[in-house]
């Protein structure tokens, strides 16, 4: 069953002068078909102004389509009556950490969404310790958001998701405001969740080396979805990722480079691991 | 000077204060500033620094952290005694020119200065045993019967909350945004009160930019964590009156009622003004 499903989803942005008359339309997606399935893992990449953004906003009916439908669990994003059960069942977590942490101690901002969700009391307390304990962030629960790093940050914020018990997360580039250890962190507490949780992940970056280890992957650029497929064979048309300005992950770079060289090695080499293996056997 | 004010600030530690409920701490505030108000002789003030520094005690907050908070309304302070000196009308002392300090003005300066004192400390021992999360659940809870008059104290109640949290970060944001315009040569030390405000402008600007974008992402979220309104929520932490509070609300009340007793009574009053006019004739 998908979880997540679109059909020839458009949005366009209005620009209105000063009279509200329509001065200038911006297509930010042209015709999207994604559907994601549940216990998936799955990956949108695309460059800035890609649209990847706009996507994600769709998913939590925080954007309404201009054409076609998002439904999400079965549901039409807009259907105003379905409105609180979409945003329960998508879990979404933004890229400024500062800005979506609404309690003044961890486990007070993990509380919020059962909160407003009218979970009962007892519930609610079942709720954080489980969903901090997720994230490996259990120890802090009594901190100051305040006093955490960026990547505890953000684990918090997925926490705080996760607490609503939603069929899926979304995390709209939660990675890039971090530093390097922060960005790892967060990635293997999203991957945490996929494995162990089996909960739907549908991550958003445009950092390629977090999503070697998706299911699926879907690349966006300009508003359109471009390439679909797994991380090997997406990762293996270099070519046409560097035209669209992304980069492909470090491994999968060399083996190129040393694949133009003449020296045997098969496409779609994703980890340093590959790497090393394949370079073994053509000694 | 910002920094100075202790209001709004927690300070981290366990004990009876820390534990007790926010609603019993704000009514003891409002009735220990109203008894400030009441007293008519030094009897009064002397219960009320009694009590007031066996709160300070139990807080296990150190006094120094309390003190320090009155540095932020030292101007306050001295415009206050200032104009009790000189303006209260009486027997006069010793007369500058057109205006002189009186018998009553020196005993009305002290008086208001020492409510002002008690008062900043009275209110910032609240603020500094209650997270602000459990200071604004005790304002929702305990205001709750405005609802009747159709008052959002919920959503007021989660906008105070929300400001108290961004405090801390649009504080360093505007420390970032200084040092920032500084490393652009910018002048914030120099010239008279007015060109040193001009020159704070160029700080505010990107500072209410930043907090507007910032107030967008969060709306956002909570939208996204299905925040619709104060109504329909259930809360994590509900406030419970445990044992402790029904002891705390009883030895306010006795404290506000014997103080203000001892302190508005006549022979006592009558005894500390004749002791304070002996004192000024010798």
């Amino acid at each position: 069953m998908d979880i997540v499903s679109t059909k020839d989803l458009v949005f366009e942005y209005i620009r209105r002068d000063d009279e509200g008359n329509p001065s200038d339309v911006t297509t930010a997606l042209d015709h999207v078909d994604i559907d994601v399935k549940e216990g998936e893992f799955v990956g949108i990449l695309g460059h800035n102004g890609s649209g990847k953004s706009t996507f994600a906003k769709h998913l939590n009916a925080l954007l309404y389509p201009s054409g076609g439908t998002v439904f999400v669990g079965g549901m039409d994003t807009k259907d105003d009556d379905k409105l609180w059960d979409i945003r329960s069942n998508i879990g979404m977590v933004f890229q400024n950490p500062d800005n979506q942490i609404i309690g003044q101690v961890v486990e007070e901002d993990v509380g919020f969404g059962p909160e407003n969700l009218g979970v009962p009391t007892k519930e609610i307390w079942e709720r954080v310790e489980e969903s901090l304990k997720a994230v490996g962030m259990l120890e802090f629960r009594k901190k100051s958001p305040n006093k955490l790093s960026g990547g505890q940050k953000q684990r918090v914020s997925i926490a705080g998701v996760l607490a609503m018990h939603p069929k899926c997360i979304v995390l709209d580039e939660p990675t890039a405001m971090l530093d390097p250890s922060g960005r790892k962190e967060v990635i293997r507490a999203a991957r945490g969740l996929n494995d162990v949780e089996k909960m739907t992940v549908i991550l958003i970056t445009h950092y390629m080396d977090e999503v070697v280890h998706a299911d699926r992957l879907f690349v966006m650029d300009k508003g359109k979805v471009v390439m679909q497929g797994t991380p090997r064979e997406v990762f293996s048309r270099v070519e046409e990722l560097k035209a669209l300005r992304l980069d492909v992950p470090g491994p999968t770079r060399i083996a190129y480079e040393l694949k133009k060289k003449g020296i045997p090695l098969p496409d779609g080499i994703l980890t340093a691991e590959e790497l090393v293996r394949e370079i073994e056997k053509c000694r | 000077m910002i920094r100075d004010i202790t209001i709004g600030q927690y300070y981290q530690t366990d004990s009876v204060m820390h534990r007790l409920d926010p609603r019993v701490k704000l009514l003891g505030t409002l009735l220990f500033i109203v008894a400030l108000f009441m007293y008519k002789n030094p009897a009064g003030y002397i219960i009320a620094i009694v009590f007031l520094f066996s709160v300070i005690k139990l807080s296990g907050v150190p006094v120094k952290f309390i003190t320090r908070g009155l540095k932020g309304i030292l101007m306050i302070l001295m415009i206050t005694v200032l104009i009790n000196l000189f303006l209260t009308p009486g027997t006069a002392i010793v007369t500058l020119g057109k205006v002189s300090i009186t018998y009553e003005g020196v005993g009305m300066a002290f008086t208001m200065m020492l409510r002002l004192i008690m008062l900043i400390m009275g209110s910032s021992i609240v603020t500094l045993t209650t997270t602000p999360n459990n200071l604004t659940d005790g304002l929702e809870k305990g205001l709750g019967f405005l609802k009747v008059f159709h008052v959002p104290v919920g959503d007021v109640a989660m906008m105070m909350s929300i400001a108290l949290r961004f405090i801390p970060i649009l504080m360093e944001e505007t420390d970032r945004i200084m040092k920032a315009q500084l490393a652009r040569g910018a002048d914030f030390e120099s010239g008279n009160l007015v060109k040193k405000a001009k020159s704070l402008v160029p700080v505010l600007v990107p500072l209410f930019v930043s907090a507007f974008r910032r107030a967008g992402d969060l709306a956002m979220a909570m939208e996204a964590r299905c925040y619709r309104g104060g109504d329909g929520r259930t809360k994590m932490k509900p406030l419970i009156y445990k044992r402790r509070d029904i002891i705390a609300y009883i030895i306010l009340f006795l404290f506000v009622i014997v103080s203000v007793w001892v302190g508005r009574w006549s022979v006592i009053s009558g005894f500390f003004n004749d002791l304070y006019l002996r004192f000024l004739l010798n």
